[in-house]
């Protein structure tokens, strides 16, 4: 049987009277009691500017600005040809530079590190082929792209796909629905505005 | 259109906030785009919700709150076109997390689309499902998951095995409906929905039991001919990584058979040769060929025996050990860690090549392989692995050194083979990194020092040679300065000097220097100071010689801002100029400090333990006059032999001696010392806050009846009392407690505790098929509402539980406080018992309650077991 915060919760408001339990638990990260693989991927800039960040396990708005601040901290004050791996707060990050941008991912300590660099360079060369040649420019102006993308690549904190092929047909189906939608959009439009000159 | 919008488009948004140049214009900008696109929320604007959602993700990749567009995803994600609910997706998984109330109101909309014609849509729906459902969610839902683990869609079904994972991982207990479904994924031949299936069975193994048996039975074979196939798959260019197919499949299978091999021999026999295949055959030139051996090494590790697979999987490491990249290094390290439990004889080998990477350049590989090495150290290859150690401290940089000090103080403190030879490792350590030196590593040496009779002389002569070259090592000092006070006349005197000590002259005023530096040394904190000063009182008796140059040190503090200080420096002198006949006695040497005891506290401090305790019933300010009352009525009533005496621990004699310890992070917090807060200076200074009232008192009144001049030192302890009017701060009945604390040695400890109150009937508080447990109940006499209870865990099943933790859970009226555990390993059939203490706010009202929770590991696996006992006898 395993603990169930939530369900401990439930559980403690229907019986009044006496306190929840204090439950042993990291002050700075609470709730952290499910484990898997990629808890969270990070693309910051070599200035340390956030370009991407997706979080598959809880964290509130600020335990995500101290993480990054931390990490930014961490990473971009190794020097290179060091080894991809910080570990940092009982997680290992694996982190690989790619250009300008630092590309990140948090796991558990039992995790295969060399398999997640694998994924990272997995990311970048889909990345890569969408935007011909990506650049961290392409990144800012069309970040929600790139996170389409990871949400093909990614879910739940597992990897979905290993063929490049699957991911960029599916973004590409899905990316001519939207123009699909948009041309029709357009032409009611033009439509209604030609009918009511 | 609303006048505020401004009506940029998104990528104006971009540009315009890219082009700030200070991080005021940036926000200016920012509260701009947020004060249109709040004004476009409340006019419920519908052609560019979409895009001012997606500027508000941009402005929350930056860091500035965005909680005001939660509600717009929503409105995103429940309109019918797909661009909008692509949107409206991404911003939901951005914008909020699992924990936020707002999500729940999404279930319905991720129900419609979990149930569309649309493919994508579908697709959308599960993504957002599986990364931010709550336990909620997940129970709501997970029919309609698992509906879509057969859809006609292997994308599709990819998608719903993960998410899959993310609702068993919520719901423990809707596990068993995905077994079968998920088994039947296994034979799918699309590499994402394999990978994924292979996925979701690791998890469904990590949560069920029942899982665990059904894919050992069931799966193995298959999965072992899937991985073969693998390997022998030709070229395939979709799936091919630097010549290997799918590394991906690889790992997650190998991973998968791990779980199924491990406790299973025939499981493990089933996969041995795929092990031996994969570990030969893979190439190790590229990152993807390793990552599929370090996968498979651990595989091997994990599974049952095979003498001739460990063989080539340790092979395998040592060739990472020597590869020249630095992640192949650092895998490995990590690895040899793993593998140490395995066969620590094989690991043993590379020893030399580990001790290697503790020097690297890169900090990651050093902090592994020092933790590797910790692990590698035995009672046989200690010295020299710690002279190496010892060594490298003095060329690491300053961010490795306290890493490094705190695993060589630890290995010599757990393997040292003689006194005399931790004595000197220590010395090397604090004179080369004292100042990383932990405190209670420090205490430990003064307690193992005077435990050592025959090595006093030593111990004090090279302290005080090392103090003579080193001085900005804080805790050397303080150690130094203490063993100067204590044995100062053997260092003096040249007493038993051992073969190997270099012959030293030390007349009394160098070790009177020695200490004086360490007091006006502008960079010695209090607690140094404050011990510099205690050693001069003894050595004042000790080298009556120098007994008027001490004088003036002492008077130099009496200006000193600090009260401790003050304090202490005027009622030294008055000691010094009164009480002559009392002094000897007073400043003898410290009895033997005890060791277990020592231990104990130190075991207790351990941050593993952890106490419920409701409030910190023993240090709350106000609570200074109680406490100081009992002493006082002591004092004044000497004879009384029925003082409340819990047996007085040797460990207190220590921290009472450094009781002047201020730096309230540093002090060893012992169990039952909540950590202090600024308030706790004054119960500090009075050092009454970590003894309980009764021990001093106890002992007071045993010295004084021991030195037979009962009017005397009464009347000596009131004109301390007067002579410290800072510290008395309307307290003043609490003002004899620091001379309580110097003569605290003199006490014969030992008192037993006495049986007073009333007795209580012991009683089984909870009992399950595998666990019993029973309270009994003392009382401190003259304090009915706090009870003691002495909880005894009795393991009723023939299995080892490992991590038990208790946990207790009290109403308000009542205050608890839990002591750690006598172990947190329970024995087959054996029992270990934890003490607590309750307070009763509402005693005679009302009766105790309370809810236990406890935690175990049993074969691997975790149990809780919780239960409430009211059964408490009535009047506690």
């Amino acid at each position: 049987m395993r603990h169930n915060p939530e369900e401990a919760q439930r559980h403690q408001k229907s019986e009044s009277g006496i306190p929840a339990f204090e439950a042993p638990e990291n002050p700075d990260f609470p709730f952290r009691l499910l484990s898997r693989m990629i808890h969270f991927v990070l693309l910051i800039s070599r200035q340390g500017k956030v370009r991407l960040t997706k979080w598959y396990s809880p964290y509130s708005q600020k335990e995500r600005t101290k993480v990054i601040r931390e990490l930014g901290g961490v990473i971009l004050s190794r020097g290179p040809k060091l080894c991809n791996f910080v570990d940092w707060r009982g997680f290992k990050v694996v982190y690989k530079r790619y250009a300008s941008l630092y590309f990140c991912m948090c796991i558990d300590q039992d995790d295969n590190e060399l398999e997640v660099l694998e994924i990272i360079h997995h990311f970048v060369e889909i990345l890569d082929r969408y935007f011909g040649s990506v650049c961290e420019l392409d990144l800012i102006f069309n970040f929600h792209k790139a996170y389409y993308i990871l949400d093909e690549l990614l879910l739940a904190g597992e990897l979905q796909e290993s063929s490049k092929k699957t991911v960029a047909r599916l973004i590409a189906a899905q990316d001519s629905l939207v123009e699909t939608a948009k041309e029709q959009a357009s032409s009611i439009s033009n439509i209604i505005a030609q009918a009511t000159k | 259109m609303n006048p505020f919008s401004s009506g940029t488009r998104l990528r104006d948004m971009i540009r315009a906030i890219r082009s700030c140049k200070t991080a005021a214009e940036e926000r200016a900008v920012v509260r701009k785009e947020c004060a249109a696109i709040r004004a476009a929320i409340s006019e419920n604007d519908q052609d560019y919700r979409h895009r001012n959602l997606a500027k508000l993700m941009f402005i929350h990749m930056l860091g500035y709150p965005t909680h005001f567009g939660q509600m717009e995803c929503l409105k995103l994600i429940a309109s019918s076109g797909f661009p909008e609910k692509r949107i409206g997706y991404l911003a939901l998984m951005l914008l909020l997390d699992e924990r936020q109330e707002v999500l729940m109101l999404v279930t319905n909309s991720l129900k419609q689309d979990l149930n569309h014609s649309n493919q994508y849509i579908i697709g959308l729906a599960l993504c957002a499902l599986g990364n931010i459902c709550s336990a909620e969610m997940a129970r709501d839902l997970a029919p309609e998951v698992e509906r879509l683990l057969q859809f006609r869609d292997p994308n599709i079904r990819k998608k719903a095995a993960l998410c899959s994972i993310r609702i068993i991982k919520k719901v423990p207990d809707l596990a068993e409906n995905f077994i079968n479904p998920a088994a039947s994924l296994l034979r799918e031949k699309h590499h994402g929905v394999l990978i994924t299936a292979v996925q979701l069975c690791t998890d469904l193994c990590k949560v069920s039991s029942e899982a665990l048996e059904y894919f050992r039975e069931k799966c193995t074979e298959g999965l072992v001919k899937t991985l073969k196939d693998m390997a022998n798959s030709s070229y395939s260019p979709e799936y091919d990584v630097a010549g290997i197919t799918d590394p991906f499949l690889h790992i997650r299978l190998l991973k998968l058979l791990r779980i199924l091999g491990q406790g299973d021999p025939d499981a493990s026999d089933c996969m041995n040769d795929i092990l031996a295949q994969v570990a030969t055959k893979i190439e190790s030139n590229k990152n993807a060929g390793n990552a599929i051996l370090y996968e498979c090494v651990g595989t091997i590790m994990s599974i049952e025996d095979n003498g001739g697979l460990r063989v080539l999987a340790i092979n395998i490491l040592g060739r990472f050990l020597s590869n020249r990249d630095n992640n192949i290094r650092y895998v490995a390290l990590n690895m040899l860690m793993k593998a140490m439990t395995v066969d620590a004889q094989a690991v043993q080998r590379h020893r030399a090549t580990i001790l290697e990477c503790v020097k690297d350049s890169d900090a990651s590989i050093r902090k592994k392989a020092l933790d590797l090495v910790y692990l590698l150290v035995n009672e046989s290859n200690v010295k020299p692995l710690t002279k190496e150690l010892i060594g490298y401290l003095e060329a690491s940089d300053q961010e490795f050194k306290g890493v490094l000090t705190d695993k060589i103080c630890s290995l010599v403190e757990k393997f040292s083979p003689e006194k005399i030879w931790y004595i000197d490792q220590m010395l090397k350590v604090l004179s080369e990194a004292g100042s990383f030196v932990k405190d209670e590593v420090w205490h430990a040496l003064i307690v193992v020092i005077s435990n050592a009779s025959d090595l006093h002389g030593y111990s004090v002569r090279a302290l005080y040679r090392a103090s003579q070259t080193t001085t900005e090592q804080e805790s050397l000092v303080r150690v130094a300065v203490w063993c100067i006070g204590e044995y100062g006349d053997i260092l003096v005197n040249n007493v038993g000097m051992l073969d190997i000590e270099e012959p030293i002259t030390v007349t009394e005023s160098d070790a009177v220097d020695a200490v004086e530096v360490a007091i006006k040394r502008h960079t010695s904190d209090l607690t140094t100071k404050a011990m510099a000063l205690i050693a001069l009182l003894k050595l004042s008796s000790r080298f009556p010689s120098c007994s008027a140059r001490i004088k003036d040190i002492i008077l130099q503090n009496k200006q000193s801002f600090v009260l401790e200080l003050q304090q202490r420096s005027i009622e030294f002198n008055c000691i010094l100029q009164k009480h002559q006949n009392v002094r000897a006695a007073l400043v003898e040497r410290m009895p033997v400090l005890d060791e277990a005891t020592f231990s104990g506290r130190r075991a207790g401090s351990l941050p593993t333990s952890v106490s419920t305790s409701t409030g910190t019933a023993h240090n709350i300010p106000n609570g200074i006059a109680k406490p100081a009352a009992a002493p006082v009525a002591d004092l004044l009533d000497l004879s009384s032999d029925d003082a409340p005496a819990p047996s007085s621990s040797g460990g207190d004699f220590l921290q009472d001696l450094l009781g002047v310890d201020l730096s309230t992070a540093s002090a060893p917090p012992s169990a039952s010392q909540p950590p202090k807060g600024g308030t706790d200076v004054l119960l500090d200074l009075l050092s009454i806050g970590t003894s309980p009232p009764a021990q001093s008192s106890s002992s007071a009144s045993d010295i004084l009846s021991s030195i037979q001049d009962n009017t005397a030192s009464l009347a000596n302890l009131n004109g301390l009392t007067s002579l410290s009017p800072l510290s008395a701060n309307g307290n003043s009945p609490a003002s004899p407690a620091p001379v309580m604390d110097l003569l605290d040695g003199f006490g014969p400890s030992p008192q037993k505790n006495e049986e007073n109150g009333p007795a209580y009937p012991s009683l089984v508080a909870y009992e399950s098929s595998s666990l019993r447990m029973s309270f009994n109940f003392s009382k401190q006499p003259g304090n009915p509402q706090t009870t003691l209870i002495q909880a005894t865990f009795t393991n009723l099943s023939p299995n080892v539980y490992n991590d038990f933790l208790f946990q207790a859970a009290v109403p308000k009226f009542l205050q608890l406080h839990l002591d750690p555990a006598s172990s947190n390993t329970l024995p087959a059939n054996g029992s270990i018992s934890q003490s607590m203490k309750v307070t009763n706010s509402q005693h005679g009202k009302k009766s105790l309650v309370m809810r236990i929770r406890i935690a175990y590991k049993m074969n691997g696996k975790e149990v809780l077991e919780e239960g409430q006992v009211n059964n408490f006898p009535r009047d506690l």
